[in-house]
């Protein structure tokens, strides 16, 4: 399994030297780290050789790290029904860097880079409708950056006097807890109230 | 309704605009809360918007704040139509991250359930499917079996719907005698109910005037749009991920893959039905190799990432702290990246996962078949009736609950 992986992977990497920056098989899988001015011509490449047929787009994502200079990650995932065989591309993008959008090439590219796009805040170039798709209409910030609280920035409800639905910022009576079980010494980051010790 | 001014060259006839109109998010044949802006030129679909999110729950990231454990649960409210085939992918993604083998006890009880899983599925969008186009008693009779089969979801876990069942390395508990004696007789009775919900609408006039040649699907259009399941099933593909990319134990299982000829609606549920018989077959087979000798094994594989034995904990200083440990803080996950998949009964449900060795998943995306299928609306319900877009909905087999997130 892994041997035919690699084997696909120095295929590609001989016939797209510029495009694939490096390649790994790990758990079965082989990831390649694809150079970002490239992307296209090897999503191109990889559909249409005869070794590799990766027709089905099974996905795209992204993975924020906030600590690196190309904060995310931008992962595809693609599937080749004829060969039976998978590959994940990885591309480095910066908060500011467009991302060739893939639609010309798989239509099915088109609700995920929205996705990618509602979530992160990256942008795709290219994209003929890159609207929001899963966050409420009008809705601000990009929820799965590291940076996003998770309870978000604003709540609704029903307000009885006004008859309609309000956004307000959002009110919380307890801190969200997050334990950090990394070091066997520090719990919580915050102190519970009544816990405060005596100045 | 006219507008512009009387003094134009078009008379009133040619005057007449596009409509557009909302179907949904309260329309009942939009399968949950599917909102379509449909722009129709008479009773012709021009153009059709599918603005999904109302199900929203931000899965996603609430994962990123839970212990690998706790995000369990989470796999149940995706599809929440078949449970336990969600929670498989996760399992499958942890094991392989942490390279846990599963014991072969375990590894048929998934099978079985999963294959549960497949007919409640099917069960549900064949016979509500039918009742869009305008038959009311399918749904009435494939749903007292479907309630059997939560019966049996309940009998295992405890629980009709949110089962919580599979468990990184196994199952959480073993199934009793008795529950496989009821299940195997559940199964030998399915069949004739089968055939009884065959029998109104396989041959029934008004279901293929409305279900044939609608929404025909091409091999080029799986490719382009990224179909999975049925979808490619349904237009002469034998694509399933059971036989093709064997995970678990589906490799020593007899089952056949049923395929459709011309990819439209009919031919598709005529694969849904007999995707339910090979399952029904599943089922007997699991329960016949969980009585051998051989499938009488633990259900969970014993190590970091399951709990002690309730035996144990009561007599071991040890077992009692991993017990305390593995439900407060977790186990940890070596770091790494990994992507699961497993033929859910809507197509390729998938997980990718990036660990970071910590006890939180740092990333868990979740890939759902129906994400995909509904995408695809503009492109299929271009052309077609009206009428036709709740048929279309129904085939595509779409839930919110896995396509919001």
């Amino acid at each position: 399994m892994s041997e035919a992986l690699q084997e696909l992977a120095a295929h590609i990497a001989f016939k797209q030297p510029e495009a694939v920056l490096s390649s790994h098989v790990a758990f079965g899988e082989l990831t390649l780290e694809v150079a970002g001015g490239q992307l296209e011509s090897l999503v191109e490449f990889l559909r249409t050789d005869s070794a590799c047929r990766f027709n089905t787009l099974v996905d795209i994502t992204a993975v924020d790290h906030p600590d690196r200079a190309e904060r995310f990650d931008v992962v595809y995932h693609f599937l080749s029904m004829y060969q039976n065989h998978r590959i994940r591309l990885k591309l480095a993008v910066g908060e500011e860097d467009m991302v060739p959008s893939l639609v010309e090439i798989h239509p099915s590219a088109n609700w995920f880079e929205r996705e990618v796009f509602d979530m992160f805040g990256i942008l795709f170039s290219g994209h003929p409708d890159l609207r929001r798709i899963l966050t409420d209409y009008g809705f601000r910030g990009f929820p799965l950056r590291k940076d996003f609280p998770t309870t978000g920035y604003t709540e609704v409800r029903y307000d009885e006097a006004q008859k309609r639905v309000v956004y307000e910022p959002v009110k919380l009576v307890q801190e969200y807890r997050q334990f950090d079980f990394m070091s066997p010494w520090e719990g919580a980051e915050y102190i519970l109230p009544g816990d405060e010790k005596k100045a | 309704m006219m507008d512009g001014s009387f003094d134009d060259a078009l008379t009133g006839e040619q005057k007449i605009r596009n409509f557009n109109i909302n179907f949904g998010p309260q329309h009942p044949a939009a399968h949950g809360v599917l909102r379509l802006v449909l722009e129709l030129d008479g009773e012709i679909v021009e153009r059709c918007d599918p603005h999904i999110g109302l199900l929203h729950r931000g899965t996603e990231k609430l994962m990123e704040s839970r212990t690998y454990l706790q995000n369990l649960p989470y796999f149940d409210r995706l599809d929440y139509v078949a449970p336990m085939n969600q929670e498989h992918a996760w399992c499958l993604a942890i094991e392989k991250l942490t390279g846990t083998v599963v014991p072969r006890r375990a590894s048929l009880i998934r099978v079985l359930y999963s294959e549960i899983g497949r007919i409640l599925n099917h069960l549900l969008n064949v016979t509500t499917q039918a009742l869009d186009v305008g038959a009311l008693t399918p749904p009435l009779w494939g749903f007292e079996q479907r309630e059997q089969l939560m019966v049996f979801y309940e009998r295992a876990c405890g629980a009709r719907l949110h089962a919580a069942y599979f468990r990184p390395g196994g199952v959480h508990q073993d199934l009793p005698p008795a529950l496989l004696d009821d299940i195997e007789a559940w199964a030998q009775q399915f069949p004739k109910v089968l055939d009884d919900i065959d029998g109104l609408l396989t041959e029934n006039r008004i279901f293929k005037q409305r279900n044939a040649d609608i929404g025909i699907v091409t091999e080029d259009d799986i490719l382009k749009w990224g179909y999975s399941g049925v979808m490619v099933r349904g237009s002469g593909f034998a694509w399933d991920l059971r036989r093709s990319q064997p995970y678990e134990c589906y490799d020593e299982f007899d089952f056949r893959i049923p395929v459709g000829k011309n990819g439209d609606c009919y031919d598709r549920y005529l694969c849904r039905m007999a995707e339910m018989r090979e399952s029904t077959s599943i089922i007997l087979q699991a329960i016949a190799k969980l009585r051998e000798p051989a499938g009488k094994t633990d259900v969970l594989a014993r190590g970091k990432i399951t709990p002690p034995k309730r035996g144990e904990m009561k007599t071991s200083m040890e077992a009692l702290i991993h017990h305390f440990k593995l439900y407060t803080e977790g186990f940890h996950v070596p770091a790494g990246e990994v992507y699961a998949c497993v033929e859910a009964p809507k197509g390729e449900f998938g997980v990718y996962l990036v660990a970071d060795g910590t006890n939180k998943p740092y990333r868990a995306k979740i890939r759902a078949p129906g994400f995909l299928h509904l995408q695809s609306m503009d492109y299929i319900a271009k052309g077609h009736q009206l009428a036709d877009v709740s048929a279309i909905i129904g085939t595509m087999d779409v839930v919110f609950g896995e396509i919001d997130r």
